[in-house]
């Protein structure tokens, strides 16, 4: 914040204004400045800013100090700034807000948007160097020109090489990764295309292709993470390895569901396992298509989608009468219950008991009393 | 000429050897490829990102299946279902105090956290697919614009276009009241009073009847990243950039 001076928001002679923009604090550095928001100004010789009450106090350095500049994106409650690298102030700079500064930047912080718009002009600018062509008529303490200063300002400018080549390096890498991503995908989408034409044939001959060749169709796409062309449902279903997978969590989830009343939401189901497995992870998708399985594999488990949409994996051996019964039992107990006062007393998750509940009430054995304080359910008397 | 009586059978069984060595042939590829830039792919938020768009171009997902080429040889599928399962349990941890709803940045923050110093980068775009990929197993997890970014849900509240604004014009402060919404947005009280108790309702607001002037509805999803900073309510309405 050294750099800048003070002066009147007035342009000089042979300067132009380009663009300015409202809703702008300043930042010495990473802190704020201890003004208010006001407007920022370019033109083609400077950037201006200024406290709208205060037209004749406003700061301003040339252009011709910036040594490059940054953008840092905004994010929720945080506004979108440009970072502007500056040379030194020059010894013959004239006093401006600050005396000295431990930054050598600045920060435009936009309040009301606009950064865009305006990071684009002052791009065009330090591009066009129209100040160096033109020069205003009050001697303007440009310090540095173009080679200039240079020397005094080594320090920044061998810092600013060094991050050029150290990103030059790494987009060297890079491409020659992005190379041979690209030819990879090239032959990735012949596999697609192969599958397509090997889908049509089979759906034009329904019925006269195997099982098994069926089966082993569907292997492809799963290893090759294609959807199934033909029946559009996720890929998988049906293959052996989610046959396999579907008995290994009969067996694994035997004994936590009994734990937890006989439910467990899949969310719950899907953390279990890969927690268990600590690698060769399962997909999300690969637990619903195991899932799907349990019943035509007769294993005693069941999924179970709620009218929430809120899916879950459930003891067969707990039936939906049981839960029912229980939940009534409850309420009736306390007179009324809330998700979270049955969840605590079943210890089971808050999601879980509001299903159970709900499902109660389908079945006209629970009614609802619903306000802010919070939805509770009532033995239903009718 | 020779059409007739050669059988889907011929036909079916060509094809099907065609695409048997076809995937051997790739397998062999994708294991050059791995042995490569399997290191990049771990590394390199930008890199997956690019990894990923190209595999939607041609309509391939690496992440469908834990049985995929793409997951067992490059590795991709375990960070991102880890991921998933991180998720998963940052947002159960908190659903007691923000009803289900969290902003991407304190996902973000805490996910990192929980996965220590010498964990893998992560960026908000893996976060972002880890979450499209959990949408499957049904728990409501979504994610809703707001401000620049988004929230994520991860309940099956019933969130609509009403709701959503509403969000949206709380996220400057963390709170709104019933004349900002009427203001803003040239809504009845009615409307406003509707969509305000819903969110009291599915636990995602909270009211502050004793704020000065008028009820204030905090968005806990919202504040909860401005008071890990020990911002108070009041210096967060007069919020900085």
């Amino acid at each position: 914040m050294d750099r800048f001076s003070w002066t009147n928001s007035r342009t000089e002679l042979n300067e132009t204004y380009v663009i300015e923009q409202r809703g702008v604090r300043l930042y010495d550095g990473d802190e704020k400045a201890k003004l208010n928001v006001g407007t920022a100004f370019l033109t083609t010789h400077r950037l201006i800013w200024g406290d709208i009450k205060y037209e004749d106090s406003c700061l301003a350095f040339p252009l011709s100090q910036i040594i490059f500049i940054e953008e840092q994106a905004g994010g929720l409650g945080k506004s979108a700034k440009i970072v502007i690298h500056l040379h030194p102030a020059p010894e013959n700079k004239e006093p401006g807000p600050y005396n000295s500064s431990k930054y050598s930047y600045i920060k435009l912080s936009f309040k009301e948007h606009g950064q865009i718009e305006f990071y684009r002009r002052l791009t065009e600018e330090m591009t066009l160097k129209r100040w160096e062509n033109t020069p205003i008529s009050k001697p303007i303490s440009t310090g540095t020109g173009s080679q200039g200063g240079r020397t005094r300002a080594v320090g920044i400018v061998g810092i600013e090489r060094k991050i050029e080549e150290k990103r030059k390096e790494l987009d060297k890498n890079i491409s020659e990764a992005f190379e041979d991503l690209s030819q990879l995908m090239v032959k990735a989408k012949e596999m697609v295309e192969l599958s397509r034409s090997i889908a049509n044939k089979i759906k034009d001959k329904q019925g006269d292709i195997t099982e098994d060749e069926t089966v082993r169709f569907k292997s492809y796409l799963l290893s090759m993470g294609i959807a199934n062309p033909v029946t559009r449902e996720t890929h998988g279903s049906g293959t052996h390895y989610h046959l396999q997978l579907s008995k290994q969590l009969g067996d694994m989830l035997q004994a936590p569901l009994e734990e937890r009343g006989g439910m467990m939401a899949l969310t719950e189901v899907y953390c279990l396992v890969n927690r268990a497995r600590g690698m060769e992870l399962l997909s999300p998708e690969d637990l619903v298509n195991a899932c799907k399985m349990f019943e035509s594999l007769k294993l005693p488990l069941r999924l179970r989608v709620f009218d929430s949409g809120v899916m879950v994996v459930q003891l067969q051996s707990h039936s939906e009468e049981e839960m029912i019964a229980s939940a009534l039992d409850n309420v009736s107990e306390k007179g009324s219950l809330t998700a979270e006062e049955f969840a605590k007393l079943l210890g089971l998750s808050v999601l879980l008991s509001k299903e159970r509940l709900l499902l109660a009430e389908k079945m006209g054995h629970l009614c609802r009393d619903d306000s802010v304080e919070g939805l509770r359910f009532y033995p239903n008397l009718f | 000429t020779m059409r007739r009586g050669v059988g889907t059978g011929a036909i079916a069984k060509k094809k099907r050897a065609e695409m048997s060595k076809q995937l051997e042939t790739f397998k062999s590829h994708l294991e050059e490829f791995a042995s490569k830039h399997k290191q990049e792919i771990r590394k390199n938020p930008q890199f997956r990102v690019q990894f990923q768009e190209m595999c939607a171009t041609i309509g391939v997902d690496p992440l469908a299946s834990g049985k995929g080429f793409w997951s067992e040889m490059l590795g991709v599928g375990d960070f991102y279902y880890e991921l998933g399962v991180q998720i998963i349990e940052v947002c159960l941890a908190l659903k007691h105090r923000n009803g289900g709803l969290i902003t991407l940045d304190e996902l973000h923050q805490r996910v990192l956290k929980g996965r220590g110093k010498y964990a893998q980068e992560v960026s908000q775009d893996d976060l972002v697919r880890a979450i499209k990929k959990l949408k499957v197993m049904g728990n409501g997890f979504g994610m809703i614009p707001v401000g620049g970014s988004y929230l994520v849900q991860s309940v099956p509240a019933e969130l609509n276009m009403d709701h959503t604004v509403v969000l949206q014009l709380a996220e400057k402060k963390g709170y709104v009241t019933v004349s900002e919404i009427k203001e803003s947005l040239n809504w009845q009280k009615e409307r406003a009073s509707h969509v305000l108790d819903h969110l009291l309702k599915e636990g995602l607001a909270w009211l502050d009847s004793q704020a000065a002037g008028e009820a204030q509805y905090w968005l806990p999803a919202l504040f909860s990243e401005l008071s890990s900073r020990d911002v108070s309510p009041e210096e967060a309405s007069q919020m900085t950039p």
